[in-house]
C-alpha cells in the first residue's frame, strides 16, 4: 500500500527541507554528558518497571526485562522421572544447537578438528538472524586500519563494560574470518582491483564494513549452509535435524554438560542426544517481544539458549541491556519492525521528523540513536502516526542518490528497494518511515576467548553469547562475532571432546532445578524455552475446551500403528 | 528415533516429509508412514481405502526430480522418498441447477459451463498426474467435442483429488468438467427405467400397503414362516 | 507384491476344484441353523471385550468396551467456560455430519424452506457412504414388491427390525432411486434403460441398483454437488460438533464446533439438530481392522447418549465377512458383496467351498471365523493375518469374459498396484468391522426420544434389527435423510426455543463423579484415532502456559 494522503503531505516538508540539509550536512554529535543523559530518560533498557530481579539461579539478585525472567525463571517441559536415559537415539562428539551463522563455523570447524557432529535446528538448517542481517562484517585489513583502532571501535560502543579478551578476540580473528568466508566461497563486495569495497558504520572510526550489497548475512548464510549440506553428501561427519529443537541439556556426574533432549515440534516424540561437547548457538530473543516492541528477529529467536544454559549453572552477563535498533520499518503494517540497515544512514540518508527537522545526528551509536528517536515521537510529539497506530520518523532514503549519484541505492540496496516496491513504495525517491525495533541481545552467556563457559562441555557463540560487545553491539560486529567466536567454538569443543572423561548421564540438574523454582514460589511458572512465539488469534489454550490431541486413553494398536490402515 | 523393534529385523528406509528426514519400515503405505513418523492426520486423511481422494500427494525422489503423484493410502513408500501433500488445491466450479442443464439444441453443454476447456492445448499433465490412471486429456477432448456420454465413460472412477487441476498449466479443472458431465449423463441422457416409474406410482397408490400392515401385524413366528416360504430368485 | 510362493499351493488347489464348484451350490442353512452359528462363532457373541453401562438411558446393558468407554466419556467442555450469548450460526436445520444421509437431509430441508448448516469433520462428503461398494436395494422390478423386501430385511435382522422402520424403508425405496437419477446419477442400467439389478446375500430377489462397484462414491459425488449449487445451504469443513446445545424446555437447541486444527470453538442455536455421524469402524472393536472411513468414531452416538437419547441394539456390530487380508496395506478394507452376488464363493486352505456364498453377513462371517479358528484350515499371511480366498476368477467364468473388469473396475485397479490380478487370481478375505446395526432409537421419520433431534444413516437404529443386509444401508441413508430432512425443516419452521443451556453437561459430569468414573473415562466424541506411533511422554504445552502445580498435560 502506498502512503496514504495525510503521509504524503509530511514528506512534502521532507522533501522542502532537503537542499537545506544537504549543504548544511548532519547535525554535530552529541556530547558525552548529554548523551548519558538522553539514554537514560528514554532508552527501554532503563524503565526500571519493566524488568525484574530473578530469584533463582546464577545471576539470581540481577535484573533482566520481564519477559526474559519468566523464561528464565521458567519450569522445565519434562518430567526426569519419565525419560529414559538409557535409550540413547544419538551418539555424537559435539551437538550443536541452532544454526545460524555461528552455529554452521562451529560445526563446520568442529568436524574439520576430527569431531562428529549433529546439529538440532529449530526450524530449517540455516534459518536464523544471520540471514536477515544485511549491512555487513567488520574486519580492520586496511591499510590505514588495524585491530587495535577496531578494539578501541568495539570497546567505545560497549561503553567500555566488554571483555576485553573477547573484544580482542574479535578484532584479532577478524581478517581471517573474512578470508575464511571467501574460501567457502562467498561474494564480498569489491573494487575492480580486488580490494575490499569497505564501508563505513556507526561508532566505527575507520570504513571497514564487507559486505554483499545489503544481503550479506544471507549471502554468507546460503554458503555455508551448502558446505555442510555438501560434506554431509559427501559421507562427511556433520548431520542435522530440522524442527527438532533442544528443550533440555543433559549433564553427567562429573558436572560436565552431556547432550540434550530435543523434541520434534510437529509430532512431539522426544530424542536423547548424548554428547561429549555441545555448542549453543541459539541466536537472540526478539519474539519475546520485549516491552511490546516489533522485532527484526527470525521467528524463532526465543532465547531458548539463555534458559538451558542458565538451567545448567552457566551465569549469564549484561541482561540488562538490549539494541533496539534504530531504524525498523513502522509502515506497512506487513513489514512492522523489519530492519532497515544502518547502512542507508552510512550511505547519506538523515532522519527527520514530521515537520521535514533533522534532531539527531544520523550515525550515533544504535542506543543513542534510538533514544533520540524515542524522545523526538514520546516528548516531542514530532512523530509521524500510521493509520494502525505505530509512529515514526522519517528515513530520508532520497538523498543517497542524491550525494553518491544516480543508482546508489539500486546497486548497494537492491534487497530494500524490493522489499518496498512489493508495497508500492519507491525508497529511491520517497523517505521510508522509521522507529526503534527490538534487534539484538547485547549480553548473554558468559565466555572466555576460545567461547567455553564456565559449565565444562558447554561452549557458546553468535548472540546467544555475551561481554564480547559490552552494552551496546556495533554494527558488522554481530556477524564478525558468529564467525570468530563460532570457529572458535568449533575448534574448542573439537579439542575438548579428545580430552573429556565422559561420565553417567543425568537429569538431575532438572530436579534440582525444579526444587529451586520450588523454594522460591516459583512453580508454576510458565514453561521454557518457548520455543516459538504464539500468534494464533484468540485466546490460547482455548479455556474449558479438551483439544483433539488429549483425548484417547487408549490407542488400540499401541506400537503396531502398521496393523491398521 | 529408536526405532520400533520388531520380530524381525525390518527394512528401514529414508523418506522426506515436507523437506525433513525420517526413517521408517518399508511397507507402509505414506500414510501410515506419516503416522509411524509420529503425525496425527487431521487433513489429508479419509476413507485410508483409495476412494475418496483425502490423499493427495505429490513425490519424487532425492535422485531424481520428475514430480509423481498417488494416493498416500495407496502408494507404497520408497528409498529416498520426497513427499509433500495437497489436501486442498484451489479450483474454480460453475454455478448450475440440474434441472436447468437441458442442453439446447447443438449446443455442447460443458463448453457453455465451462468456456476455458477450449484453451486445453493437449499437454497430458492431467493424464500423468490422475492417481486412477484415467485418460484424462482424452476426456478433456471428448468435452470440447461435446461428447458428454464419452466424458462421463472415461471419468467414472474419478476421485476428485483435484491433483489434475494441480498441475494444468491452463488453470482448467478437469474433475469438475467430468462431474458436470456424469450428472447430465445421468439426468438426461441416460435411458429412462420405466419400471422404476411404475412402482413409484403404485406405492404412491398405496398397492402394497395392506400386505405390509398385515405383516407389521404378524407374530414372529408367523413372520419366520412367511419368510422362509419366500421363493428365492436366481442371482443369475 | 504378489502372492507369495507358499500360497500358491492353496491356490493350485482352489483352481483345482472350480468345475466342481460352478456345478453344486452349497443350500443356504435354515434361520435357526444361523442363530446357533451365530451364537458360538460372531464376535458380537464373545464373552470377552465387553461390559456394562454404568449410566445412562441404556445403563445395565452390556456393550462392546470401546464403544461403552464412548458413550461414558467425560465432555470435551467445561460448561462454565462456553458463553452461550455469543453465538457464531443461528440456522433453522443444523446437520451434523456430510455423508449420504447428511446432504440427502440438507437437500430436502432446504427444498422445504430451511436455512441449512452443515457441519462436519473431515471435508464436505467424507463419509462411510463413499466408500460404499455394493448398490442400493429398492425394490422395483414386477416381480418384486416391497413386501419381499421388507421380508427379507425382517429376515436377515433376525426378526427384531422395528418393523414400522423396515415399511418407511421398502415403500420409500423405489422413490430414493428416482430421486438420484433426476439429480444424475448414473445407475447401472440395460440398455433399454432398465436398471440393472444384482442380488445381495439374504435376498430373495436381484434388486440392488449399483454404479459399478463405485455407487457410494458416484451417489456421493452428486449429493456434494448438488448441496454446493443450492442457495442456503451452508457448510462448515473439518469443524465437528462435540457438545450438543439444549434448551430450557429439555429440546435439542444446537451444538458446540471446534477446528480441529486451531482448536477454536463455535456455537450454533440451530432450532433443528439432525445428527448424521455415520458409524464407529475406528473405534475397532474387539481389535477387528475395519472398512470406516477415518472419522467414524461413534461421535453421534456418544452426543446423543448424554442428552438422554437410548440406543437400541447398540451391541450389535456387523463384521463383513469379505474385508481384504493381503497385501498388509489393505488390511481391512471392503471387498464388496457384489462380488459374491455375481458369484464369487468363499474357499478355505484345501480349495473347498466354506459356505454358501449368499449367505446374510454375521452368519458367512461365523463360517469363515470357525474355518480359520477351530478347524484351521485358513491362509496365513506373511504378516501374521488369516483369511480365506473369495474365489474372483469364477465370475468370468459364470457371466462371461470381462465381467469382472466392467463391474468390478475399482476392485481390479486396486489389487493391480500390488501385482494382483483379480482376473485370474483369488482374493484373501477374512471379516472386518464394518457397520453399527443398532444405534439411536428413532421412529419414521428418524426422530429421536428429545425432540429436536434426528438421527438417519448409520447412527439410528432399529431398521436392521441384528443384522443388516447388503445394499440396505445405502438405502437407509437417502431414505431416512430424506425424512429427517423433511420433518426437522417443518418442525423448525413451528418451535420456539427456549434459552441454550449446557446444564445436560453438568449434570452428565456430576454423574459420571458421582460414580467414580470420570478420571478412568476419556474424553468424548473421540473426533479422529490416533495412529501416530508412540505416545507422548509427559509434556507439558508448547506454548507459554501456566503449568498447574501437579498437573500432567499432554501435549
Amino acid at each position: 500500500m502506498p502512503y496514504p494522503a495525510y503521509m504524503e503531505e509530511s514528506i512534502r516538508k521532507v522533501e522542502a527541507t532537503r537542499a537545506e540539509r544537504l549543504k548544511k550536512g548532519p547535525l554535530p554529535r552529541i556530547p558525552e554528558a548529554e548523551r548519558e543523559a538522553l539514554v537514560n530518560k528514554f532508552h527501554p533498557d532503563y524503565r526500571k518497571e519493566e524488568m525484574r530481579e530473578l530469584k533463582v539461579g546464577p545471576n539470581k539478585g540481577e535484573r533482566t526485562p520481564r519477559e526474559v525472567a519468566d523464561l528464565l525463571e521458567g519450569s522445565s517441559r519434562i518430567d526426569p522421572d519419565k525419560i529414559d536415559l538409557g535409550k540413547v537415539d544419538y551418539d555424537v562428539d559435539v551437538l550443536v544447537v541452532g544454526c545460524g551463522g555461528a552455529g554452521g563455523s562451529a560445526a563446520l570447524l568442529a568436524e574439520e578438528n576430527g569431531a562428529s557432529v549433529l546439529i538440532s535446528s529449530k526450524l530449517r538448517l540455516g534459518d536464523a538472524n544471520t540471514i536477515g542481517a544485511q549491512a555487513g562484517t567488520q574486519a580492520a585489513d586496511r591499510p590505514n586500519d588495524s585491530p587495535a583502532i577496531h578494539y578501541l571501535d568495539i570497546m567505545g560502543g560497549g561503553h567500555f563494560t566488554n571483555d576485553p579478551d573477547l573484544a580482542e578476540a574479535l578484532a584479532k580473528d577478524a581478517p581471517d574470518a573474512i578470508r575464511w568466508l571467501e574460501s567457502l566461497g562467498v561474494e564480498w563486495d569489491k573494487e575492480p582491483d580486488g580490494s575490499y569495497h569497505e564501508l563505513s558504520g556507526g561508532g566505527c572510526a575507520v570504513r571497514r564494513m564487507h559486505s554483499c550489497r545489503d544481503y550479506t548475512g544471507l549471502e554468507e548464510m546460503r554458503t555455508i549452509r551448502d558446505e555442510m549440506r555438501q560434506r554431509n553428501m559427501h559421507g562427511r561427519k556433520i548431520d542435522w535435524l530440522e524442527f527438532e529443537p533442544v528443550i533440555e541439556l543433559l549433564m553427567d556426574d562429573r558436572g560436565q554438560v552431556a547432550g540434550a533432549i530435543l523434541m520434534n515440534l510437529e509430532t512431539k516424540q522426544m530424542s536423547v542426544v548424548r554428547a561429549r561437547a555441545v555448542v549453543m548457538a541459539t541466536g537472540g530473543v526478539g519474539r519475546t517481544h520485549i516491552q511490546g516492541f516489533p522485532t527484526t528477529n527470525h521467528y524463532g529467536a526465543t532465547a531458548d539458549g539463555l534458559v538451558l544454559a542458565y538451567r545448567v549453572g552457566c551465569p549469564l552477563i549484561h541482561m540488562d541491556t538490549m539494541q533496539y535498533h534504530p531504524t525498523g520499518a513502522a509502515f506497512p503494517p506487513q513489514i512492522l519492525g523489519l530492519l532497515i540497515t544502518e547502512k542507508v544512514r552510512t550511505l547519506g540518508a538523515e532522519l527527520v521528523n514530521c515537520d521535514g527537522e533533522q534532531f539527531v545526528h544520523p550515525l550515533e551509536a544504535r542506543d543513542t540513536e534510538a533514544s533520540a528517536e524515542i524522545r523526538e515521537c514520546k516528548e516531542r510529539g514530532k512523530g509521524v502516526t500510521t493509520p494502525t497506530g505505530e509512529v515514526g520518523l522519517w528515513e530520508d532514503s532520497p538523498m543517497v542518490d542524491i550525494i553518491r549519484g544516480e543508482g546508489t541505492i539500486a546497486r548497494e540496496l537492491p534487497a530494500m528497494v524490493r522489499q518496498f516496491a512489493r508495497f508500492d513504495i519507491d525508497m529511491i525517491h520517497k523517505p521510508m518511515l522509521v522507529y526503534p525495533t527490538l534487534h539484538y541481545q547485547n549480553g548473554g552467556i558468559k565466555i572466555k576467548a576460545d567461547a567455553s563457559t564456565l559449565v565444562p562441555g558447554l561452549f557458546a557463540a553468535g548472540e546467544c553469547e555475551g561481554g564480547v560487545h559490552g552494552r551496546n553491539r556495533l554494527i558488522g560486529n554481530s556477524t564478525l562475532d558468529l564467525f570468530v567466536f563460532g570457529r572458535r567454538a568449533g575448534r574448542a569443543a573439537a579439542k575438548w571432546i579428545k580430552e573429556v572423561k565422559p561420565g553417567k548421564l543425568t537429569l538431575e540438574h532438572v530436579r534440582q532445578w525444579q526444587r529451586e523454582l520450588k523454594e522460591a514460589g516459583l512453580e508454576s511458572m510458565p514453561v521454557s524455552p518457548m520455543l516459538l512465539p504464539n500468534y494464533a488469534r484468540g485466546n490460547r489454550p482455548v479455556p474449558g475446551f479438551v483439544p483433539l490431541g488429549e483425548a484417547s486413553e487408549y490407542t488400540p494398536f499401541g506400537d503396531r500403528a502398521v496393523r491398521w490402515i | 528415533m529408536a526405532e520400533v523393534a520388531e520380530k524381525e529385523k525390518v527394512q528401514m528406509l529414508d523418506i522426506y516429509v515436507m523437506g525433513k528426514r525420517y526413517k521408517v519400515p518399508e511397507g507402509l503405505t505414506i500414510q501410515t508412514a506419516l503416522e509411524y513418523c509420529g503425525y496425527h492426520i487431521i487433513r489429508g486423511c479419509g476413507c485410508r481405502a483409495g476412494f475418496c481422494g483425502a490423499c493427495g500427494t505429490i513425490y519424487n525422489f532425492t535422485y531424481d526430480p520428475t514430480i509423481r503423484y498417488a494416493l498416500g493410502c495407496q502408494k507404497e513408500i520408497e528409498q529416498n522418498m520426497v513427499i509433500t501433500q495437497i489436501p486442498f488445491f484451489p479450483a474454480t466450479e460453475a454455478e448450475y441447477t440440474i434441472e436447468d442443464l437441458e442442453p439446447e439444441e447443438g449446443e455442447n453443454k460443458l463448453l457453455t459451463l465451462y468456456p476455458d476447456i477450449i484453451t486445453c492445448f493437449g499437454c497430458n499433465n492431467c493424464t500423468k498426474t490422475c492417481p486412477q490412471d484415467l485418460e484424462v486429456m482424452e476426456f478433456m477432448a471428448a468435452a470440447i467435442r461435446g461428447d458428454i456420454k464419452r466424458v462421463a465413460e472415461l471419468s467414472f472412477d474419478c476421485l476428485i483429488c483435484g491433483l489434475c487441476a494441480a498441475r494444468c498449466p491452463q488453470g482448467l479443472q478437469p474433475y469438475n468438467i467430468a462431474l458436470a458431465a456424469r450428472r447430465i449423463y445421468g439426468h438426461y441422457m441416460a435411458p429412462k427405467s420405466q419400471h422404476n416409474l411404475n412402482r413409484v406410482i403404485e406405492i404412491e397408490e398405496g398397492k402394497f400397503d395392506a400386505e405390509l400392515e398385515e405383516l407389521k401385524k404378524a407374530s414372529e413366528a408367523e413372520l419366520r414362516k412367511r419368510y422362509a416360504a419366500r421363493e428365492i430368485e436366481s442371482a443369475k | 507384491m504378489p502372492y507369495p510362493a507358499y500360497m500358491e499351493e492353496s491356490i493350485r488347489k482352489l483352481e483345482a476344484s472350480r468345475q466342481r464348484r460352478m456345478k453344486g451350490e452349497i443350500p443356504l442353512i435354515s434361520s435357526d441353523e444361523r442363530d446357533i452359528m451365530v451364537r458360538k462363532y460372531h464376535p458380537d457373541y464373545r464373552e470377552t471385550g465387553k461390559r456394562k453401562l454404568l449410566l445412562g438411558p441404556n445403563k445395565g446393558e452390556t456393550m462392546p468396551e470401546e464403544l461403552a468407554n464412548q458413550l461414558e466419556g467425560n465432555s470435551r467442555v467445561d460448561p462454565d467456560k462456553v458463553d452461550l450469548s455469543k453465538i457464531d450460526y443461528d440456522v433453522d436445520v443444523l446437520i451434523i455430519g456430510s455423508g449420504g444421509a447428511a446432504l440427502s437431509a440438507a437437500l430436502l430441508a432446504q427444498e422445504k424452506g430451511a436455512k441449512v448448516l452443515i457441519a462436519t469433520k473431515l471435508r464436505l462428503g467424507d463419509s462411510n457412504t463413499i466408500g460404499a461398494e455394493g448398490g442400493t436395494q429398492a425394490a422395483d422390478r414386477p416381480s418384486d414388491s416391497p413386501v419381499l423386501h421388507y421380508l427379507d430385511t425382517m429376515g436377515g435382522g433376525h426378526f427384531e427390525n422395528v418393523s414400522e422402520l423396515v415399511w418407511a424403508m421398502a415403500r420409500d425405496a423405489p422413490m430414493a432411486i428416482k430421486w438420484l437419477e433426476d439429480l444424475g446419477v448414473n445407475w447401472d442400467k440395460e440398455p433399454d434403460g432398465s436398471m440393472r439389478e444384482l442380488e445381495l446375500a439374504g435376498e430373495c430377489r436381484r434388486r440392488v441398483h449399483s454404479c459399478k462397484d463405485y455407487t457410494g462414491l458416484e451417489v456421493m459425488r452428486v449429493l456434494r454437488d448438488e448441496v454446493r449449487c443450492r442457495d442456503n445451504i451452508d457448510y462448515i469443513e473439518f469443524e465437528p460438533a462435540i457438545e450438543l446445545i439444549m434448551d430450557d424446555k429439555g429440546r435439542v437447541a444446537g451444538a458446540i464446533l471446534v477446528n480441529l486444527e486451531t482448536n477454536e470453538l463455535s456455537l450454533v442455536r440451530a432450532k433443528a439438530v439432525i445428527m448424521a455421524t455415520g458409524g464407529l469402524g475406528r473405534l475397532h472393536t474387539q481389535g477387528f481392522p475395519t472398512t470406516n472411513h477415518y472419522g467414524a468414531t461413534a461421535d453421534g452416538l456418544a452426543m446423543a447418549y448424554q442428552v438422554g437419547c437410548s440406543l437400541i441394539y447398540g451391541d450389535s456390530i456387523q463384521y463383513h465377512p469379505t474385508g481384504a487380508v493381503y497385501p498388509l496395506q489393505f488390511v481391512g478394507i471392503l471387498i464388496t458383496e457384489n462380488v459374491r452376488g455375481l458369484g464369487g464363493q468363499i474357499i478355505n486352505i484345501d480349495g473347498e467351498q466354506v459356505a454358501c456364498n449368499l449367505e446374510p453377513r454375521d452368519i458367512l462371517a461365523s463360517f469363515e471365523i470357525r474355518e480359520c479358528t477351530e478347524r484351521h484350515k485358513g491362509i496365513t499371511t506373511p504378516a501374521g493375518n488369516v483369511g480365506v480366498w473369495e474365489d474372483i476368477p469364477l465370475i468370468d467364468m459364470i457371466h462371461g469374459e470381462g465381467t469382472i473388469a466392467r463391474r468390478l473396475p475399482s476392485l481390479v485397479h486396486k489389487f493391480s498396484r500390488f501385482n494382483i490380478d483379480l482376473i485370474h487370481e483369488p482374493v484373501l478375505v477374512y471379516p472386518t468391522l464394518h457397520y453399527q446395526n443398532g444405534g439411536v432409537r428413532m421412529d419414521a421419520n428418524s426422530a429421536t426420544e428429545v425432540p429436536g433431534l434426528w438421527v438417519p444413516g448409520e447412527v439410528g437404529g432399529g431398521v436392521h434389527g441384528r443384522n443388516r443386509l447388503g445394499g440396505n444401508a445405502t438405502l437407509d441413508i437417502y431414505v431416512f435423510g430424506r425424512r429427517a430432512g423433511r420433518e426437522a425443516a417443518e418442525y423448525a419452521k413451528e418451535v420456539k426455543l427456549g434459552k441454550l443451556t449446557l446444564d445436560h453437561v453438568r449434570q452428565w459430569q456430576r454423574e459420571l463423579e458421582q460414580l467414580g468414573i470420570a478420571k478412568e473415562r476419556p474424553f468424548s466424541p473421540m473426533l479422529l484415532p490416533n495412529y501416530a506411533r508412540q505416545p507422548s511422554d509427559y509434556l507439558a504445552d508448547l506454548y507459554t502456559e501456566k503449568l498447574q502445580p501437579g498437573l500432567v498435560k499432554l501435549a
